[in-house]
């Protein structure tokens, strides 16, 4: 049974749990979350009912190598958010093992002042293995947030693979970190980094070498967008989706050229030239309907995402079955592999109906 | 006219001839040991153990003079109290003064730890040893909120300098030497003992002890710090330079290895780590422009006593090696007192065991008799209690005789360094002086100390040798006696200390009764200059002193400093 | 679909630094495969309580060797009850006398586990508290 929108309507407890939702309870955001991650029974019903509430945070991505200080920096950027009024969702991720699942999940130790503060809210979450659904998840978190009513959100995750760049790509704004440490620039050259960058950041100032790391990254950075000049739309520019992907709107001429900041997050300083430079950026994203358009095409592909999940979800409902009624013949049983999934296919289609 | 030779060709044949015999007797060794191996390889060996040291370090099952082939008596340990003072810092060392039996001991308030420090002193303890509880040792005031329950938990609650008095009330500041464990905030302590001192009529320069003041290795072990490093180690520079010429007698840091150690580092990186902390003190002290040859003297060190025996005694060893190499030849001391490595010894606290707690008696001795043998200046004993609680009266009594019974019965005392010369003991001391020169080394690249430790190098090295160690006791490679061996069903209870609330509430009373008489208006000036000493970056012990004389509390102080420094908060290392 | 992980916040309240514990626990709980959320040293009370919240933990492992034991386990409970928090296991570890122990559980600390104490035994005690508990978080 399903409602008009299409979703399974909920069940008593997860009515419950979205009272307490909508009455602004944190227990309730810290649940609904976890009903997320595990994607246990009804979460995307419960998504789905809040759905309309989305649209009123501005969400931020930082990225970065390990120990750049991501986790510093973003505490630091919540405290002066903070100060200035605003409330804050933090999202930080890491990643899990992928040898037991388990996870040790360290950021909050950077964020620790912030642990009672009211008006933030810090949710650390693991990796769990998965490949797109990292994404989704990540999103759905921050979906959760933003419909609590957070005014801004900001997501951490380490940049070392696709998913957590294209975690940082569903931001409205992303900024990468990087550190005067040895080789910083290439590995984040090699990593994609590069490509994702709204807002560099030169944290660790305080270290030998970060003025050669700005010069390396402007140079870098004006060769990619091919000077500061040009008219190639500077975000989104290179294609990180699948092909399924819709093709975002050709952004408008007049181009993000990604500044370069340098910080010492350990002691704040350079944050409140971060702060400007995000809202910057968020102003530019406006003035030119990019942000719309970043927003609209970030929404397809968690759209398409979503479709994904469920398709494979009944797909892996449908094999179960099988497997149940076929016993161990179900490599054999004299049928192809071709039949067998056209069986099935037809089988979940019919469901489905 | 060209010098002739009586007989060159006999000379040298004589040469030949001994070089012969030794290549000889060397052959003649190493055959018996081939022999030996082969009927040894036939005998099957025992499989309750991997015959390697409680660090993980390989030991064989013999050594012989191949081992020490390449053996210099003079160059590798010269006699006692000479360089390299392999043998031990003092030319008679037990036979002129043993060691020092210092039993580190502290709980509640003052009051209290005052009458447990006479009766230690009555009972022939010759040394005091402050510990301090959780709250001092971060430096804040027992009546600060954060502090609520651990007040005189673990030690002394010492939150001014009238508590500071309380405590000392009746004991001669220049007799008795004080030993106080305190490091993010030992400045402040250094202060009040210095001020208590004075009021007894005794004066900075003849006031006796120690401050641990070590704080490298509260970052990289013990977590009770302040500041980040680098206004931290600024600070001890500011003691050093202050103490050289108004507290000569004074032990301005001990550098220890014991925390290190306790938080699971093997023995050579407890070596290592503490060693190049030491160096990066000397360094600090330099860049100073402090005369190395002024300041040097006065550092002593802080050893782990642990479980395995030899690599134990090899460690106090190839420490006084290290110390006098480097003293000498890389930071240029000219004076023998800046060579020589002196040391207190606490036997671990980590190999204690709740179950069969009467066992730890044992433990205690053979580590005891393992500190001594390598030669340390001074002794605490473990209580067998101290896993469960703090040690009670009589737990402590028979701690100070382990240590009585050793230095008076065992005839251990009357011979200097008597396993030098064993093939094993030397082995094990070049092998663990070349594995700390590698570490040496491997900081070295990272940038040094301060560097590895903001990116968490030494956590990481302590946690995982932890867990290693943690994971060989729970597969049963390494054997613990009561605790995953040889376990007792019904286990006989012994009696602990409980200490009640009320430390809290007393010291709470009476820090508001000294806010309340103390004179405010010299206090809030007092810390204002020291406040503007700090940001001049000028020495804070003048300005220090001042406001401890005028009864600013610690915490007052601590606030004062981290609004001009900062506060560390650590790397996460797993 | 159901992936429930179980979720632990290993956290060291009170001003002692000895971390090891902590450490070795944090490091048994995620080879294990659980998510543990490690927060440092020095935690208060308010903190544990409102990580705790925002975590969705499962279960709240204390360390504590600093002789608060009485009086810092008894006050992360009643802030977790106060905040609504009723089905989180609070457990831990350190120098805490038999005696001690059995008080803290009267007031609903769960085992404290004493010095000595192989990881595994922390590690089969929250898994089968977890399973006892039934399908996992209940949404209320
Ligand atoms: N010297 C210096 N150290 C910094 C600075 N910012 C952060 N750090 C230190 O760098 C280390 C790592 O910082 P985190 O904030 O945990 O870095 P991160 O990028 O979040 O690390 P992961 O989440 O583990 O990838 C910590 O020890 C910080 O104190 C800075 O500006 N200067
Ligand atoms: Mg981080």
């Amino acid at each position: 049974m399903t409602d008009s929108a299409g979703a399974p309507p909920l069940t008593q407890p997860l009515q419950d749990l979205l009272a307490r939702f909508e009455a602004g309870e944190p227990f309730a955001l810290a649940r609904s979350i976890s009903l997320v991650e595990d994607q246990a029974e009804g979460f995307e019903s419960l998504l789905h009912a809040l759905h309309d509430r989305l649209g009123r945070a501005r969400r931020l991505g930082i990225t970065g190598p390990p120990g750049a200080g991501k986790s510093t920096l973003t505490s630091a950027l919540a405290r002066l958010l903070r100060d200035a009024g605003e409330t804050v969702g933090i999202i930080a991720v890491d990643p899990s093992s992928p040898f037991t699942g388990g996870a040790l999940l360290g950021d909050r130790v950077r964020m620790d002042e912030l642990a009672t503060e009211p008006g933030i809210f810090i949710r650390s979450m693991a990796s769990r293995g998965s490949h797109g659904g990292l994404s989704a998840t990540t999103r759905e978190a921050a979906d959760l947030m933003d419909a609590f009513g957070f005014d801004r959100i900001i997501l951490e995750t380490v940049g070392v693979g696709q998913s957590e760049l294209e975690i940082a790509s569903q931001a409205d704004t992303t900024v990468v970190v990087l550190v005067p440490e040895s080789g910083d620039g290439i590995q984040a050259m090699k990593a994609g980094l590069m490509e994702v960058a709204d807002l560099f950041v030169v944290n660790k100032a305080d270290r030998p070498g970060a003025d050669r790391l700005k010069k390396e990254i402007g140079i870098v950075n004006s060769l990619r967008t091919g000077g500061p000049q040009a008219s190639v739309p500077a975000h989104h520019g290179v294609d990180l989706s699948r092909k399924s992907r819709p093709t975002p709107p050709p952004e408008p001429i007049e181009a993000w050229d990604p500044p370069v900041l340098m910080s010492v997050a350990s002691s704040g300083e350079g944050l409140p030239e971060l702060a400007a430079e995000v809202d910057r950026h968020h102003a530019w994203l406006r003035a030119t309907g990019s942000l719309q358009s970043r927003r609209a095409a970030a929404a397809a592909e968690h759209a398409r995402i979503v479709l994904e999940r469920a398709v494979t979800r009944r797909g892996a409902e449908a094999w179960r079955a099988w497997i149940e009624e076929v016993g161990d013949d179900a490599g054999l049983a004299g049928r192809s592999p071709y039949e067998t999934a056209r069986i099935l296919t037809a089988r979940i289609c019919r469901d489905a109906q | 006219m060209r010098q002739v030779l009586d007989d060159p060709m006999d000379a040298g044949a004589e040469l030949k001839a001994e070089l012969e015999r030794r290549r000889r007797a060397l052959a003649e060794v190493e055959e018996a040991l081939r022999q030996w191996e082969a009927s040894a390889a036939d005998t099957p060996q025992r499989e309750d153990s991997d015959f390697s040291t409680v660090s993980g370090r390989e030991i064989r099952p013999v050594y012989t003079p191949l081992d020490r082939q390449a053996f210099d008596y003079t160059r590798d340990l010269g006699m006692p109290g000479e360089y390299p003072f392999t043998r031990g810092p003092y030319a008679t060392m037990y036979r002129t003064r043993l060691w020092t039996k210092r039993l580190f001991s502290g709980f509640a308030t003052a009051e209290e730890t005052n009458e447990r420090y006479k009766f230690l002193l009555a009972r022939g303890q010759t040394g005091l040893s402050v510990a301090f509880d959780f709250p001092t040792l971060m430096g804040y005031d027992s009546d600060d909120p954060l502090c609520e329950g651990e007040v005189g938990k673990c030690g002394v609650a010492i939150s001014s300098l009238a508590d500071m008095e309380t405590l000392f009330d009746g004991i001669p500041l220049d007799k008795v030497s004080v030993s106080m464990t305190i490091n993010g905030p030992a400045i402040m302590l250094y202060c009040f003992l210095l001020v208590a001192a004075e009021k007894q009529g005794v004066g900075s320069d003849q006031v006796r002890g120690t401050i641990q003041n070590d704080i490298l290795k509260e970052y990289m072990a013990q977590h009770a710090w302040i500041f980040p490093p680098r206004p931290a180690l600024k600070v001890i520079t500011d003691i050093f330079e202050w103490s050289s010429s108004h507290a000569p007698l004074f032990n301005t840091i001990s550098i220890s290895g014991y925390h290190i150690r306790e938080a699971g580092a093997t023995a050579v990186q407890e070596l290592a780590y503490t060693l190049k902390n030491g160096f990066t003190y000397v360094e600090e002290g330099i860049r100073r422009g402090l005369d190395v040859d002024e300041f040097a003297p006065r550092l002593s060190f802080f050893w782990d006593v642990h479980n395995d025996f030899f690599e134990e005694v090899a460690k106090f060893r190839a420490g006084r090696r290290i110390w006098a190499r480097h003293m000498k030849e890389i930071y240029g001391a000219q004076r023998p007192e800046s060579w020589r490595l002196r040391t207190h010894a606490q036997t671990a606290g980590v190999t204690l065991t709740a179950q069969q707690p009467h066992n730890n008696i044992v433990r205690v001795a053979y580590q005891a008799l393992a500190a001594v043998l390598g030669g340390t200046q001074s002794l605490h004993t473990n209580a067998m209690d101290e896993t469960l609680a703090l040690p009670t009266e009589a737990a402590v009594r028979i701690a100070l005789r382990t240590q009585q019974i050793l230095a008076f019965e065992t005839g251990i005392p009357n011979t200097i360094d008597p396993l030098a010369g064993s093939y094993f003991v030397e082995t094990l001391t070049d092998e663990m002086e070349r594995d700390a020169e590698a570490i040496f080394s491997e900081i070295d690249e990272l940038g040094g100390v301060v560097e590895g430790i903001e990116n968490g190098y030494f956590q990481a090295r302590i946690a995982s040798a932890a867990s290693r160690f943690q994971k060989e006791v729970e597969t049963g490679r390494q054997t613990i006696v009561g605790v995953n061996e040889f376990l007792e069903d019904d286990e006989a209870e012994i009696e602990i200390l409980r200490i009640d609330e009320s430390a809290g509430e007393s010291q709470r009373e009476r820090l508001a009764k000294l806010r309340d008489e103390r004179d405010q208006a010299a206090v809030d000036a007092s810390l204002e200059k020291l406040g503007a000493a700090a940001s001049n970056d000028q020495n804070l012990m003048p300005p220090m002193l001042d406001a401890v004389r005028a009864y600013a509390t610690l915490g007052e102080i601590r606030s004062t400093l981290v609004n001009v420094y900062g506060r560390f908060k650590e790397p996460v290392a797993f | 679909m159901n992936d429930k992980k179980i979720r632990v916040l290993v956290a060291k309240p009170g001003l002692d630094g000895h971390d090891r514990g902590a450490k070795v626990i944090a490091a048994a709980l995620r080879d294990a495969g659980m998510e543990v959320i490690y927060t440092g040293l020095h935690q208060t009370p308010e903190k544990i309580a409102a990580t705790a919240l925002q975590e969705d933990v499962d279960v709240v492992a204390l360390s504590v060797l600093s002789g608060a034991h009485m009086t810092l386990f008894p006050r992360v409970v009643d802030l977790l009850q106060e905040s609504g928090m009723t089905d989180v296991l609070v457990t831990g570890g350190g120098i805490i006398p038999a005696e001690d122990a059995e008080t803290l559980q009267a007031k609903g600390v769960g085992r404290l586990f004493g010095p000595g104490t192989a990881t595994t035994d922390a590690v089969e005690y929250i898994r089968a508290w977890f399973t006892d508990r039934g399908v996992g978080r209940s949404t209320e």
